[in-house]
């Protein structure tokens, strides 16, 4: 069951709203309606959102994003459509029922933080429980929980003033974790930060998604940030949702120019990962062989170096075309490492840009790793240059002068 | 030919419905009349319980509890001067006037504002009656209210409460509006509803707002009891009545000066209730910082 599902939301604002879904419907715009006086925030949203999954709306401001995620929790109503929490309708319940909703399975986190300043940051992280009308000591325990996992223990007794901007929207976060429930909405969380401080804060949020599994909406105008969090992304424009996809398939295959206009800008070594672009060898080597079999794969692949497994596939090195040579001419039976060279290995989900250091001080290819350390391909120093220099990642071979751009 | 329009008696109309009140509820001004007049007196003979020398202390203490020492010391020697100027008995009969005056007015005032902030129809209804209460000369109040409770306090403080009354409601309105929307959609995120979130958010961030608006009831209160002494009600309003028929100067001045000390003794006081953590070096401050410190230390 999906966590959230949205079909065909609309939101417009004004008066007899009801009468600008069916102008939408029949094919007028966004300014036809204006000209009515009704504002259409969303229009025909649909959306999944899977347990577990960090799901981001990324569009300008204006472009209704904002609204759609106050539908999720029901702080607007939805002018049309239907919206279901784990199954559960939310849109056309009773206020009692939404009130339910919002205390057991969605909680929010919002731009300017919106704590309570007279209240201390461990009252504050347990707001949520005291709506729920919990005790004060269960409520004091599992604040001061939800403090910790944001990397606030001990702050429990400061007021929110006495905060920094990061560190009030950890206060935040706190107070959505304490709530435990499984949904976090997140409205540009991060937006009012400092860039160093939303990077960090971004990091915690991905770590925090790892270990606790949460499902999370999130919501921002930065596309870098869409893309450092997302499984998947939501590109909402004038109150559409243009496309959904991952950050690489938005990267590769922008559904419409706008999208691709959008994406130009984004730092593409951010974004894509080392497995992304790591290519399989023509060949590789087992452990147990030995190096006249080391010289026949080099031979045949062109290449100077080879890649020796273990039975596991785990790495065992590389293999340099003047050792192997040497290796044979002595009759060696004993696979020749290299001296000179070490095998650089990096984890499948590093982002690019993290790889250039370990490239520029080896010779040798760095061969990619998934979690459990088996192999999954090289990036010889070549591959990564070109990763980083194409404008499409499936864009063809050089284009002629003067065509495409 | 000069134009005319016809006359509509809409004073003749006003009187004749005061008569008609006064003929078919006297029973309930009556009773209205002795109950606020019980108030009063009961207030003014607590405050002249006191001897002079405590009162003023205590007066000079409650200026340091909540603002600073150098307020104790500006009332130790302003409140001197009252009873020096002996009019001690006429300011404790104001005090008590203006303060019953403003615990009326304040538990009218904050309900009607929070109804306001949160109907925008009451708001609107609400506004043209204010401006009314605000803008009516204060005189003209005076005339009914002693056709109803006849002379003496009673009339004085319902002409006071009438006069003071609308910054009170003006300014809880202000403040629990003004209360920054994404706190309040916070709370209704959590899933609060419209009672918790009222007292828990909108309330408290709207204290030094309403505070503020307290502060002008008092204020208000205060210009509005002098001119209660016109209908008989006991204290420094009466005092500078007096004066004026009689031309004398000096208890003019006297019982001005005392009114003016009185306004500035409420209006700072009342006025660092609406900004307690400004006041750092008052007694309240001091003791909170001892109390953070041995929480911290525990």
């Amino acid at each position: 069951m999906s966590a959230i599902q949205a079909n065909g939301l609309y939101k417009i604002f004004g008066r007899r709203a009801t009468r600008g879904v069916a102008m939408l419907e029949a094919g007028a715009s966004r300014d036809d309606l204006r000209k009515d006086g009704l504002t259409a925030a969303v229009i025909d949203a649909s959306f999944e959102v899977d347990p577990g999954e960090i799901f981001v709306v990324m569009g300008l401001s204006g472009s209704g994003k904002s609204t759609l995620i106050r539908m999720v929790n029901g702080l607007w109503e939805s002018t049309a459509g239907e919206l279901e929490i784990y199954g559960e309708k939310l849109t056309k319940s009773s206020d009692a029922t939404l009130r339910r909703i919002r205390r057991e399975k969605v909680s929010m986190v919002f731009q300017h933080f919106a704590l309570l300043p007279h209240r201390t940051v461990g009252e504050n992280a347990a707001y949520g429980l005291e709506i729920k009308g919990l005790n004060r000591t269960e409520r004091e325990a599992r604040a001061n929980e939800a403090l910790a996992m944001v990397g606030l223990e001990g702050w429990g007794g400061m007021l929110p003033g006495e905060l920094s901007g990061g560190m009030r929207q950890r206060v935040g976060l706190a107070r959505a974790l304490a709530a435990g429930t499984d949904i976090l909405l997140m409205d540009e969380a991060f937006s009012a930060l400092d860039p160093l401080i939303k990077r960090d804060m971004q990091d915690q949020l991905v770590d925090l998604q790892r270990r606790l599994e949460k499902t999370i909406l999130f919501i921002t105008h930065d596309l870098n940030e869409a893309m450092r969090l997302g499984d998947r992304i939501a590109m909402m424009r004038d109150g559409r949702i243009e496309q959904i996809g991952t950050a690489e398939e938005i990267l590769n295959n922008p559904a419409n120019d706008y999208v691709a206009q959008f994406t130009q800008d984004v730092d593409r070594t951010r974004v894509l990962t080392a497995a992304q672009i790591a290519e399989q060898p023509a060949s590789v080597l087992g452990a147990e062989q030995g190096p006249r079999a080391a010289h026949r794969l080099l031979r045949e692949s062109h290449n100077s170096w080879l890649v020796v497994l273990h039975h596991d596939r785990t790495p065992a090195g590389v293999l340099w075309e003047d050792d192997v040579a040497q290796a044979v001419r002595d009759g060696s039976n004993a696979l020749p490492w290299s001296d000179t060279h070490e095998m650089p290995v990096v984890a499948h989900d590093t982002p690019i840009a993290d790889l250039f250091t370990q490239a520029a001080q080896h010779l040798s290819p760095l061969i990619v790793v998934d979690d459990a350390g088996r192999f999954q391909g090289v990036i010889p120093r070549v591959t990564l240059l070109t990763a980083v220099g194409r404008p499409r990642a499936d864009a063809p071979a050089p284009a002629p002068a003067g065509a495409g751009g | 030919m000069n134009p005319t329009i016809p006359h509509i008696p809409i004073g003749d109309v006003v009187d004749a419905g005061i008569g008609w009140l006064r003929a078919n509820a006297g029973a309930f001004f009556d009773g209205l009349s002795a109950l606020l007049a019980i108030l009063t007196d009961a207030l003014t003979d607590l405050l002249l319980a006191v001897p002079e020398p405590v009162a003023i202390v205590l007066f000079a203490l409650l200026g340091w509890l909540l603002r600073s020492w150098k307020m104790a010391l500006a009332t130790l020697v302003t409140f001197l001067l009252i009873w020096s100027m002996n009019q001690w008995t006429t300011s404790m009969q104001t005090l008590a006037l203006v303060l019953i005056a403003t615990v009326i007015a304040v538990v009218l005032a904050i309900p009607l504002g929070i109804w306001a902030a949160r109907n925008d129809a009451v708001s609107a209804a609400l506004k043209p009656i204010l401006d009314f209460m605000q803008t009516m000369p204060a005189f003209v109040y005076l005339i009914p209210a002693i056709l109803f409770f006849g002379i003496g306090a009673a009339p004085g403080l319902i002409a006071t409460l009438i006069f003071a009354l609308p910054p009170g409601v003006r300014m809880t309105e202000l403040g629990i509006r003004g209360v920054d929307h994404e706190t309040v959609e916070a709370g209704h995120a959590f899933g609060a509803s419209d009672g918790q979130i009222l007292r828990g958010i909108q309330l408290p961030l709207a204290v030094p707002t309403i505070m503020a608006g307290v502060n002008q009831v008092i204020m208000l209160a205060l210009s509005m009891a002098v001119i209660a002494g016109m209908v008989g009600a006991d204290g420094l309003g009466k005092e500078v009545v007096s004066a004026i028929s009689t031309l004398n100067t000096a208890k003019g001045v006297e019982a001005g000066l005392s009114v003016v000390f009185l306004a500035i003794y409420l209006d700072r006081l009342t006025g660092s209730l609406a900004r307690p953590g400004d006041q750092r070096t008052s007694l309240l401050a001091w003791l909170r910082s001892r109390r953070q410190a041995a929480a911290r230390a525990s």
